[in-house]
């Protein structure tokens, strides 16, 4: 009797456990070969067949199709330079300087990966719409309601998360340093939240 | 309580057990991969023109607006393939991927250095039965082996500016893919 309830005990907790940690690994985006460079991370590994496991997993979960090495990197951002989550109520401020690369877009999903409707049909920017200051640097505002300039719109959405890929670049697996791959700050102003 | 103990050790090294296996064979259960989103919307072993991404619909979840795609879904069982696929004004890219989603190989229109990319697709398999032709040389033919029999071509051309589009929609339609026997 005593070994039966052991025996269920031990196998209660490896389900729990093992489950648990699988939904935990898929859903919060596990993967080895992180490449973090201020908020964006990417996994330049992914896109070739060294992939690792978890990522491989999530890609069959998800049903998304990885950015190929030969084609580019992509970035993702969830939280802003202070570490809080991109939030669709308040004015976010994309801007700076980008690594080399040929093309580059600027993309708004929600975190399903979905685009966010709005009137404009504007859901990103290529590097050849950008409106750029004299030295050659960009700033986008990603704010719910209309803004001079560069205008990201989140439809007031309250999580999103921004994308940027590079195009025929350097940026890959061999990158290791932020002076290799500047990227973009992402500053939120609190006081513009509606 | 040793007893308890060692079976709550049991437990977690089971789990861990139970965790890497669903790891591994997730990929293989997995009924809306990329391949099984695709399936319905793409005949074999031919391109269609992906429906641009909406905020209510897209074929795929993170789809770049600002591309143009075609698909190929292949399948090299009846014979190997060749992909030909007109480059575009602005950027253009060709991916293989397994029927898993792993991108084995891409390149884009100026590492293929034409006005056209030219490729063979063909399993490990029917690349080592190919007739070794002194005329044929491996400058003038890439070829590309496919992990899987079956899997992906994506190729995609950059709309610059939203005027482009049907620009890079023609130019990604006039990809091809034609099995050869």
């Amino acid at each position: 009797m005593r070994l039966l309830l052991g025996a269920l005990v031990a196998l209660a907790v490896a389900a729990a456990i093992g489950l648990g940690s699988t939904w935990f690994a898929l859903t919060r985006n596990v993967a080895f070969g992180a490449m973090t460079i201020g908020s964006w991370t990417a996994y330049p590994e992914s896109g070739g067949t060294e992939i690792d496991p978890y990522a491989r997993a999530a890609i069959a979960r998800s049903g998304v199709l990885p950015m190929g090495l030969g084609d580019g990197v992509a970035f993702i951002a969830r939280t802003d330079d202070a570490h809080r989550p991109l939030d669709g109520r308040c004015d976010v401020v994309v801007s700076g300087t980008t690594p080399q690369a040929r093309f580059f877009t600027l993309t708004i999903y929600d975190r399903e990966g979905h685009l966010i409707p709005n009137a404009l049909r504007r859901h990103g920017f290529t590097s050849q719409e950008l409106l750029r200051k004299a030295d050659g640097q960009f700033a986008v505002t990603v704010a719910p309601r209309a803004r001079p300039g560069n205008w990201l719109p989140t439809g007031g959405i309250e999580r999103y998360v921004l994308v940027m890929r590079f195009y025929d670049t350097p940026v890959g697996v061999a990158t290791r340093a932020e002076r290799e791959a500047p990227m973009p700050t992402i500053i939120t102003n609190r006081k513009a939240c509606s | 309580m040793i007893r308890w103990l060692l079976w709550l050790l049991a437990g977690l090294l089971l789990g861990g057990v139970v965790h890497l296996a669903t790891i591994l064979l997730l990929p293989r259960t997995a009924t809306r991969d990329a391949y099984a989103r695709i399936e319905p919307l793409a005949p074999v072993n031919s391109f269609t023109l992906l429906p641009a991404p909406q905020s209510d619909k897209a074929p795929l979840p993170f789809m770049d607006p600002a591309f143009a795609t075609a698909v190929c879904r292949y399948n090299l069982s009846d014979g190997w393939l060749k992909l030909t696929a007109p480059v575009s004004q602005a950027y253009t890219s060709v991916t293989f991927y397994t029927r898993a989603g792993v991108a084995y190989y891409s390149i884009n229109d100026r590492s293929a250095g034409h006005r056209i990319v030219e490729l063979d697709l063909m399993t490990p398999e029917q690349h080592a039965e190919l007739p070794t032709d002194e005329n044929i040389t491996a400058a003038d033919r890439l070829i590309v082996e496919s992990p899987t029999l079956s899997g992906l071509i994506v190729v995609r051309a950059l709309i610059p500016e939203p005027g482009l589009q049907s620009m890079a929609n023609a130019a990604v339609s006039a990809a091809q893919c034609k099995v050869q026997s």
